[in-house]
């Protein structure tokens, strides 16, 4: 993120852009350490987060998990993290672990789902959840309950007719919802430029008579007041907003994918100059909020964090073969 | 007792359902002030207002991945995709999502929703507004597959369904909705899904089938009766799940057994149904299982005896079942 100012008039709460600092490095580290099981090969895949965790925090912080809900795609660690699950569930879905209470041990690893936690299962065909997440809100304007909707999906996701179709129907019947575009260049292999014909996804919000917002996702302060105006205005009934935030992938698609058949030489390396973790700790330390001794603890409490979630989740029992029936109808017994 | 068209039966219990409960919201595309292009849904926006009972814009795959998330927060919605023919855009959120919720997330979520649509043949419909696309669906664990012969049951089964904690496809057939009428009680009640019904008894065979083929077929027997064949009508109800307990029962009392259905032979139900009674009553039966479906063409033409040559009939129901009665 570039050295911006504060925002002109608005009290800064410093603690909560600690706390935000703090779900970012969580983030990272947990998701580094996911890599590390999978290359001892005691996890078959793992889908990453890293290069994200900026716009994924500064989002989920600007919401009301009491109220709103989500509905996240593979890579938002840092999203679900920051919205209230735990360190020890994630890893307990990573192992495939009988507790891992998005599904089970059902689906692969991070396909995040947390009822109690307003966190929605998500399926892998993308952008599925986009719609989900405007009937979602649909249901808060018909119940008339407060709180809003935020789906996530990556710029590739935007292709599929079902975005289109999403805001379309969320802008006809002004449902409180925020469409947050990762764009981190990549759907898998596929660059933005052979996905779409324009420079900024969210320049097709006026398609929708809604507002649409570009942020640097290394720039979480900026990622944060954008969604915070954009829930204001869906809780006033005015309707969508779509939010992009531009930011990068640090690791190839996914475990079983090799990025160096595809990415320009160089790329990552001036990607990582932007890098929201490092970005976000200079910007706190030049306002003098951070420092060297609180670097150090910040990285002690999360190691110890990251560890504990991983002895847990090792330790932890597999799903008995007997439930493999389990589940699918509604049953009063299990 | 009122006497109500199977639309009628339907409309009358969409309103008492809306009135019971105001968590059930009924959209789509035309539902609203139209009242749906057959008006099923006609009087209710006037009656429950546009919250309840709204136009959506026409794209199926929003209209039903928007219900699986209203269903999931709090709502019990019955979206109606116009016609069955345009329900494959919404494929993937039908069998990829609703189907796949509560199982996937073991059981954390579930998706209580009705996703209503017309379909089958006979209406000068052609390929697009006359497809049978019933077994699709009945082929996904976690859905479940209505299809009503009667408006008693077109009650019942759409209270039923209404109350499922589980996604329910309930299939009206078209050529139904005003050819068809019977008695419907006024109050409130529940056809178990799953539950056969056998709709006449008979000794000599067991014709299998549900929708409006139902119908055909006791018209088929009337006339079977009088060539002295005692033909036995079991009512599935509902494809998925199947009664099977039902079915195998009819199968071993004629020992006879003639599946008939709309949708396309192979891969049809009654390819499904004909393994069940292989399986478990195979030494019961005295003649090898037939089957009458729509001919294996992509879909039903639209020049009248085309359509005619592709629909089943009474007449051709009664014409297979005469021919397994002697063998």
């Amino acid at each position: 993120m570039a050295q911006r100012e504060l925002l002109s008039g608005q009290p800064v709460d410093w603690q909560k852009l600690k706390t935000m600092y703090y779900y970012m490095v969580l983030s990272r580290k947990l998701d580094e350490r996911m890599w590390i099981l999978n290359r001892q090969g005691k996890a078959a895949f793992v889908i990453s987060c890293q290069g994200q965790e900026g716009a994924q925090v500064g989002v989920a912080l600007a919401m009301d998990p009491s109220v709103d809900w989500i509905t996240p795609y593979y890579r938002d660690l840092g999203v679900v993290l920051a919205f209230g699950m735990t360190a020890r569930e994630v890893m307990l879905g990573f192992l495939a672990k009988r507790d891992d209470p998005s599904s089970g041990g059902r689906q692969m690893p991070s396909h995040y789902g947390l009822r109690a936690k307003h966190i929605l299962t998500g399926s892998s065909p993308v952008t599925t959840q986009v719609t989900h997440a405007a009937g979602l809100a649909l249901a808060m304007k018909v119940r008339k309950v407060p709180g809003i909707t935020a789906s996530f999906l990556g710029e590739g996701s935007t292709s599929q007719g079902e975005f289109h179709e999403a805001l379309n129907f969320a802008s006809v019947h002004k449902l409180p919802l925020i469409v947050v575009v990762e764009n981190n260049g990549y759907a898998i292999s596929v660059p933005q430029a052979h996905q779409m014909s324009v420079i900024n996804v969210a320049d097709r919000a006026s398609g929708y008579g809604i507002p649409g917002v570009v942020v640097q996702g290394s720039d979480p302060l900026a990622v944060y007041e954008a969604t915070v105006a954009a829930r204001e205005r869906a809780l006033r009934g005015e309707g969508p907003t779509l939010i992009e935030a531009k930011t990068h992938r640090y690791t190839p698609h996914s475990s079983d994918d090799d990025d160096r058949s595809y990415r320009p030489e160089g790329e990552l390396l001036r990607e990582k100059a932007d890098d929201p973790v490092v970005m976000f700790r200079n910007w706190l330390t030049t306002y003098q909020k951070w420092d060297d001794q609180q670097e150090t603890a910040l990285l002690k409490r999360v190691r110890e964090v990251v560890d504990d979630a991983t002895d847990y989740a090792e330790k932890a029992p597999y799903p008995d073969p007997s439930t493999l029936l389990d589940h699918v109808y509604y049953s009063p017994q299990v | 007792m009122a006497v109500m068209s199977y639309l009628e039966a339907i409309r009358e219990t969409l309103r008492q359902e809306l009135r019971r409960d105001s968590r059930i919201i009924i959209y789509g595309e035309d539902v609203g002030v139209r009242g749906g292009v057959f008006r099923v849904t006609e009087g209710l926006q006037k009656e429950f207002g546009e919250d309840r009972v709204m136009d959506s814009p026409l794209a199926e795959a929003a209209i039903i991945g928007t219900a699986i998330g209203a269903a999931v927060n709090g709502l019990r919605p019955i979206p109606e995709i116009q016609f069955a023919d345009f329900i494959f855009p919404a494929i993937n959120q039908i069998v990829q999502e609703a189907a796949r919720i509560r199982y996937r997330s073991n059981g954390d979520f579930g998706v209580p929703l009705v996703i209503r649509a017309p379909f089958g043949g006979g209406v000068h419909g052609a390929l697009y507004h006359s497809q049978s696309v019933e077994v699709f669906f009945a082929h996904v664990p976690g859905l479940k597959v209505v299809i009503p012969g009667t408006p008693y049951d077109a009650k019942g089964l759409l209270a039923a369904a209404v109350e499922d904690e589980d996604p329910v496809l309930y299939f009206e057939h078209k050529a139904a909705y005003r050819s068809l009428k019977g008695e419907v009680p006024e109050e409130r009640y529940l056809i178990p899904i799953g539950k056969a019904d056998l709709k006449r008894s008979g000794k000599d065979i067991s014709i299998i089938t549900y929708g409006l083929m139902v119908n055909y077929a006791l018209k088929a027997a009337e006339a079977l009766e009088k060539e002295g064949i005692s033909a036995e009508i079991l009512d599935l109800r509902s494809i998925r799940p199947l009664d099977v307990q039902m079915i195998l029962e009819t199968a071993k009392k004629t020992g006879k057994v003639l599946i008939v259905h709309e949708d396309n032979l192979t891969g049809g139900i009654g390819g499904e149904i004909s393994a069940l009674i292989a399986e478990h009553a195979l030494f019961d039966l005295d003649a090898p299982i037939r089957r009458l479906a729509g001919p294996d063409v992509p879909a039903m033409p639209y020049s009248p005896p085309l359509e005619h040559a592709f629909m089943i009939t009474s007449d051709k129901i009664t014409e297979a079942a005469r021919d397994l009665a002697k063998f």
